[in-house]
């Protein structure tokens, strides 16, 4: 059998299955190479945090929202939505709770769902409030000596210590 | 752990033992994890770091699994050493790159490591060579129930555990498989293949993860979606698709063997003579001709080579193992010569070193 292009020795024989019937060809390698690298062309579609944000935060938001939105930050970590959409990391496990809103669409866009489904760790239903507030006092101490307020960051300190044992597991 | 006693192995990954492990290098699962009462690691401060590092390290050395862990202080190591840890697969690059408290235990076997202090506070990874998903994920389980037995994780009802990255929440878990493709690279399907995939939610990277370049025909494939499907079935997702990657695999060098038998003995003989007869020769250049030969030897047309010894040279010419085997430190140009000589060493028969395996 001759490729279909060229009058030389047809060695590819390709079952064309994407768009309606199946397409038979019959190709030399030369031609295959080609026909089989022509359709790469279309970008890959990996959909990258950066662009899925931008995409998300460019619908139905005017400037001025945006930039209100950017400002907004977590009382626990105290990062800003701003530094989020940059980096791309968060900063604190509570930015799940307090970005709620703006990180939900974002979730369905990555996963295509909301809920998880498979392992839970034995225990985590005790002491949220405590480890969540534990990071937040740790950030004010460290604020605080930063700061050169030794009297507030010895008041932290004391909260810090009544707080971990109030959530004993972990020191 | 004395790194230097790693140096001569090979490591798990490239045992070249396993289910299809002339296809499938290795297998390999981790799980992203976070303590519960610290911020994540872009908000830590050192003294976080620290301490983070310091409960981890004290409750993962408690546990006891698949031989000692033992503690690597990663801040510690010189370049060159982490350098060795990226290239045998048990730290990654950003954790090899970054500042800062932080450290990786590993068993003997080099089949767990625990980073410390990575993208997240803790990362698991278990890897099996060959094609070995549902062991790999069975070990990692066992690990993750234990250390969660120890300390709490950042975990919400719904979202399932939290990560720094909202692309791991949920399960936290990538499943990723490495594959050798180089029929499929040389029939130029490759690209195809890896779109279709992309389709099924499936990502493909290189040798050595996120944005690395495909050096030696070697492809990851992994689970792009971590939440709303549970572990298992992710393992199964990656899991099924790697019979039908084989296939392809298989067929493009049936094709290759029966279609162009010359011009592939030729390529393979070539690539075989210049790593035999080099006297300079580029990390990437021997990546490449050691995956045309590696070929060769699956397909029968190399038949003086077994593929452990490749495997071997595989990772023991990369730039900090050879230099670590030369125990000195080289700059590119003089890594260079010193990597054609350590192939010509063990690739040619008549240096009387013939086995060129190195074992011991």
């Amino acid at each position: 059998m001759k490729c279909q292009q060229c009058n030389k020795t047809a060695t590819f024989h390709i079952t064309e299955l994407t768009g309606g019937k199946p397409q038979e060809l019959h190709l030399c390698e030369e031609h295959a190479r080609q026909y089989l690298t022509q359709s790469e062309e279309e970008p890959a579609v990996t959909p990258s945090l950066a662009g899925v944000l931008a995409h998300q935060l460019a619908v139905g938001q005017t400037a001025e929202e945006l930039a209100k939105l950017d400002q907004r930050s977590c009382p626990v970590c105290g990062i800003t939505f701003y530094e989020f959409r940059n980096q791309g990391r968060l900063g604190c496990p509570y930015d799940y709770v307090c970005f709620k809103s703006e990180l939900e669409p974002l979730i369905v866009n990555i996963h295509g769902e909301t809920e998880h489904v498979g392992k839970k760790p034995p225990r985590y239903a005790e002491g949220t409030e405590h480890r969540t507030q534990l990071i937040r006092l740790r950030r004010e101490m460290k604020e605080a000596i930063d700061e050169e307020n030794y009297e507030r960051a010895s008041q932290l300190r004391d909260e810090i210590r009544t707080t971990e044992e109030a959530a004993p597991d972990q020191k | 752990m004395d790194l230097n006693e790693l140096v001569r192995t090979s490591g798990e990954w490239l045992r070249g033992s396993g289910p299809e492990s002339d296809i499938v290098i290795s297998s390999r699962i981790r799980l992203a994890r976070n303590l519960a009462e610290f911020p994540f690691i872009s908000r830590a401060s050192q003294s976080d770091r620290s301490q983070i590092e310091a409960v981890l390290r004290d409750r993962i050395l408690q546990i006891q699994e698949s031989g000692e862990l033992e503690y690597v202080n990663v801040n510690e190591l010189k370049v060159i050493d982490r350098q060795f840890l990226v290239e045998r697969q048990l730290i990654s690059r950003e954790h090899a790159e970054s500042e800062g408290a932080r450290g990786v235990a590993i068993d003997r076997h080099e089949q767990v490591s625990l980073m410390i202090n990575e993208e997240d506070h803790l990362r698991i990874q278990v890897m099996h060579s060959g094609l070995d998903l549902p062991n790999a994920w069975e070990q990692i389980d066992r690990i993750d129930t234990l250390i969660a037995q120890q300390v709490t994780f950042a975990y919400h009802p719904r979202l399932g555990f939290l990560t720094a990255c909202p692309t791991n929440v949920g399960t936290g878990v990538r499943v990723s498989v490495m594959l050798h493709l180089p029929a499929l690279v040389i029939t130029r399907q490759i690209d195809k293949v890896f779109r279709s995939l992309q389709k099924i939610s499936l990502a493909v990277r290189g040798l050595y993860g996120e944005g690395s370049q495909a050096m030696g025909d070697f492809y990851q494939i992994s689970n792009q979606i971590t939440l709303g499907k549970s572990e298992t079935d992710l393992v199964k997702q990656v899991g099924d698709i790697v019979p039908v990657l084989i296939d392809y695999e298989r067929r493009a060098r049936d094709f290759l063997v029966r279609e162009s038998h010359e011009n592939l003995h030729d390529k393979v003989s070539r690539a075989y003579g210049i790593l035999r007869t080099a006297q300079t020769i580029s990390s990437e250049e021997t990546m490449h001709l050691l995956s045309s030969v590696r070929m060769g030897v699956n397909l029968g047309l190399i038949s003086d080579l077994q593929i452990p010894t490749l495997n071997e040279l595989f990772i023991h010419t990369q730039p900090a193992h050879l230099q670590k085997l030369r125990g000195v430190e080289l700059d590119t140009a003089d890594r260079n010569i010193e990597r054609a000589r350590y192939l010509r060493h063990h690739l040619n028969k008549e240096d009387g070193n013939n086995s060129g395996s190195g074992k011991n």
